[in-house]
């Protein structure tokens, strides 16, 4: 089954009432130990053009988006994405070996089959809480 | 002075000297050249693709047992061998999920292969470490750590390139870039392919594989 749209809970619109941003496919990847970082990942759409611009939880000391850059040298090297550009009406994928959500400092690890929440800032001013399925450590995506 | 016949005038024989000289210092050049090329492996920081490619499995390191291996220890298999480091948050376990996905796809014939995860990041990923880490994979996925030297000769053998770069956003402050190939080695150690998690679905590597043992 197809993990769609698993979270548009609490939405808040401080400055703008038009914008709507859908996740899909959200889920995190468990973490062998707590000390190393892990991967949460995402499909997000804007009915506006929009950037991703801060993801917090509670049980990371912090998230970054990387990006993963492979050069003529066919060497990976992860490029941090300080404002994740979200196109009007274009959904912006972030999916294993590609863009991911990295969480850092973890304060336990991420367990197979529990919830990560995380909270979404937007360029926009709007704020999302979502919540996204922990799933198996060899786990390459929502689907079963 | 005069210059008796049959003795060499001092500008030839300054002349000699300086031919001789150089003719050293060009011996000598080649040689360091030479040396250091055979030291650097090269001068190529890029795997090689095809043909009897001077990659080789060749390996002194310690695996996640704490057991001290080298390639014998994996002679009678072929091997399937990946370079990362466990502080990384998503090519490394997408990497070792799809290797696991092939072991799982390959049911009986995984005997014969050895699946191997050597670190880039040995100060790090120390053995117990790296215990925990494969153990989440595969049963049959083994680990390999060591001293930095060790490290760098197994890279350095097998043509794997890798670098720690600096970045604050990072763990400790510092990522390992590396090359995120998945080398099929033969039993006896030999170059057969490289592969890259992403380049085609674990049925299909799988397949290749079984065919070729």
């Amino acid at each position: 089954m197809k993990i769609t749209t698993l979270a548009t809970a609490l939405t808040l619109w401080p400055f703008f009432a038009s914008a709507d941003v859908t996740i899909s496919d959200g889920w995190a990847r468990a973490s062998i130990l707590a000390s190393r970082p892990a991967a949460a990942y995402l499909t997000l759409t804007s009915n506006q053009s929009d950037q991703l611009v801060a993801i917090t939880t509670l049980i990371a000391g912090n998230v970054t988006i990387h990006a993963v850059e492979t050069g003529g040298d066919d060497v990976s090297r992860m490029v941090k994405i300080d404002a994740l550009d979200l196109p009007s009406g274009e959904p912006v994928t972030l999916a294993p070996g590609s863009m991911h959500l990295m969480l850092m400092g973890l304060s336990e690890k991420l367990e197979e089959g529990t919830d990560l929440p995380l909270i979404l800032t937007f360029a926009s001013g709007a704020r999302m809480e979502i919540s996204v399925p922990v799933l198996g450590p060899g786990a390459m995506g929502p689907k079963e | 002075m005069s210059i008796e016949p049959g003795e060499t005038p001092p500008e030839a024989r300054l002349l000699r000297s300086i031919l001789w000289g150089a003719v050293f210092v060009a011996i000598a050049g080649v040689a360091i050249f030479s040396a250091l090329e055979m030291y650097l492996g090269n001068g190529s920081k890029t795997v090689r693709y095809s043909g009897e490619a001077d990659i080789r499995s060749e390996l002194s390191l310690t695996d996640h047992t704490g057991q001290e291996v080298t390639q014998a220890d994996y002679s009678d298999r072929w091997q399937l061998v990946f370079f990362g480091f466990t502080n990384c948050p998503d090519i490394c376990p997408t990497t070792l999920a799809y290797m696991s996905s092939v072991l799982d796809l390959l049911g009986d014939d995984a005997d014969q292969v050895a699946p191997i995860f050597i670190t880039v990041d040995p100060a790090r990923d120390t053995v117990p470490v790296m215990a925990e880490y494969v153990s989440v994979f595969h049963p049959r996925l083994i680990g390999l750590t060591g001293t930095e030297a060790q490290v760098a000769e197994a890279t350095r053998n097998f043509r794997a390139w890798y670098k720690r770069t600096e970045d604050d956003s990072a763990p400790d402050g510092y990522f390992m870039a590396h090359a995120g190939h998945i080398y099929l080695m033969r039993p006896g150690g030999e170059f057969e392919a490289v592969y890259q998690e992403g380049g085609q679905p674990p049925e299909a590597l799988a397949q290749e594989i079984r065919k070729k043992l």
